[in-house]
């Protein structure tokens, strides 16, 4: 078994590499989370700007692929005199793509609420924030909760592409040892299946998830 | 202009990536649904991981498996066709889910009335339920399609000349810098768009069949 005692020489660079990815995946979602809430919450605004602006810079967001994303805020901003440090740059673009992509989920989420609430809510006179922060909000993102972690596993399957930008995460730590070993095969099948490690099992919490949260749909046919 | 000109060499290669592997996927998905709902278990069990590895890994790595990986005796795939095999078999795997879902959507009485008029399983399967959950899975396929628009990007990584492999060229070797990016951001926009409206037109003829 020879692929085993290469594979235990490796696993520990690969694990480096692995964290760094799901670093990037929670920094990403921390910060990508809540300019997805702003995004969604201006897309129903009563201002026509405000709501164009919003759809305009979620269908970009959604519309450009994360590669070209990624490499603008690398190769690309340096032009206009920003350079940033492959590490941030990949955080910054993922963390958009992810308001980008949420903001669409979280929209859904929030729409699900009944709209008698919020009217109910204006007939007892609670004000439109409290109204959002009380009511609305705690219902919508438990709806948008399994959509959520679905896009969180695509997010960190994505952080991949940060090796584009010499960012060094899991994959770039298998290609570089590919690239001095020529054991290509052996080093990708062991961070694939790194990576599948966490998104399969995640998959099925969020399966089981969805399950869970559909059970009061279960009788009506 | 010449950053827009420098892009758009790219787009036969992005097109024939995305149609190919959608192609491969929309074929490759059909066994392996097949093997999915099998009652086989081995069979399923087999499809089961296959299909969770394949949805599972990066595609980038699936791509880089092929390319860097695969090399049996003198034989290596070219970039290009390895693009297309590894993003066709991601797609496969898409698809067997999309049509799962497709299928379950069917009404299971459909199955109960086939087996009660004497209708083999496979007939049932082929001339009654998967006709419909076709109909039903194409605008799942449509918007996984579209994504694949922009899943071909991975491409490049592994040198093929499409789209962003000549953006990044031409961000560096012609000072393209913050508009070549954006021009490609546009060109991929104005490529998914026409797509869209198409899927949307197909699933309303579609559905206009379907409730006649």
């Amino acid at each position: 078994m020879n692929f085993l005692s290469d594979w235990s020489t490796w696993f520990p660079t690969l694990l480096d590499g692995l964290s760094l990815s799901l670093q990037i995946t929670a920094i990403s979602l921390i910060a990508g989370l809540p300019i997805g809430l702003l995004l969604a919450l201006m897309a129903s605004s009563r201002l026509q700007v405000v709501r164009v602006t919003s759809v305009a810079l979620v269908e970009i967001g959604r519309g450009a692929p994360t590669l070209v994303v990624l490499q603008l805020f690398y190769f690309g901003l340096p032009s206009a005199g920003i350079t940033l440090s492959s590490f941030v740059a990949a955080c910054v673009a993922l963390a958009l793509t992810t308001a980008a992509y949420t903001s669409e989920i979280l929209r859904a989420g929030l729409q699900a609420v009944p709209s008698g609430e919020t009217e109910a809510c204006q007939t007892l006179g609670v004000s439109p924030l409290d109204t959002l922060r009380f009511v609305i909000l705690p219902q919508g993102l438990r709806i948008a909760l399994p959509a959520l972690m679905g896009f969180a596993i695509i997010i960190f399957q994505a952080t991949s592409l940060c090796f584009t930008i010499a960012v060094p995460e899991l994959l770039s730590q298998a290609y570089s040892i590919g690239s001095s070993t020529f054991n290509y095969l052996s080093v990708l099948a062991l961070a694939g299946l790194m990576y599948a490690v966490i998104t399969i099992p995640a998959s099925w919490l969020v399966g089981g998830m969805e399950k869970k949260m559909s059970r009061h749909l279960a009788h009506v046919h | 202009m010449e950053h827009l000109q420098a892009v758009i060499l790219g787009v036969p290669l992005t097109l024939l990536i995305t149609f190919s592997s959608l192609l491969i996927g929309a074929v490759g998905g059909v066994p392996l649904v097949l093997g999915l709902r099998s009652r086989q278990i081995v069979l399923q069990v087999i499809c089961r991981t296959l299909v969770d590895l394949l949805r599972g890994i990066p595609a980038v790595v699936w791509l880089f498996v092929i390319y860097f990986g695969v090399s049996i005796g003198a034989f290596q795939f070219e970039a290009t066709t390895a693009a297309i095999v590894g993003l066709g078999l991601v797609s496969a795997a898409y698809m067997a889910e999309i049509y799962r879902g497709g299928i379950s959507a069917v009404h299971s009485g459909q199955w109960e009335a086939g087996s009660a008029l004497g209708v083999g399983r496979w007939a049932t399967f082929s001339r009654i339920i998967g006709p419909q959950a076709f109909r039903v899975s194409v605008p799942s396929m449509t918007s996984y399609g579209i994504s694949l628009i922009k899943d071909s990007s991975l491409a490049s990584t592994i040198g093929v000349t499409e789209i962003v492999f000549l953006t990044t060229q031409d961000a560096r070797s012609n000072a393209g810098g913050l508009t070549v990016y954006i021009i490609a951001a546009l060109v991929y926009l104005a490529l998914s768009i026409p797509l869209a409206l198409l899927a949307r037109r197909v699933d309303s003829v579609l559905r206009k069949k379907v409730s006649r």
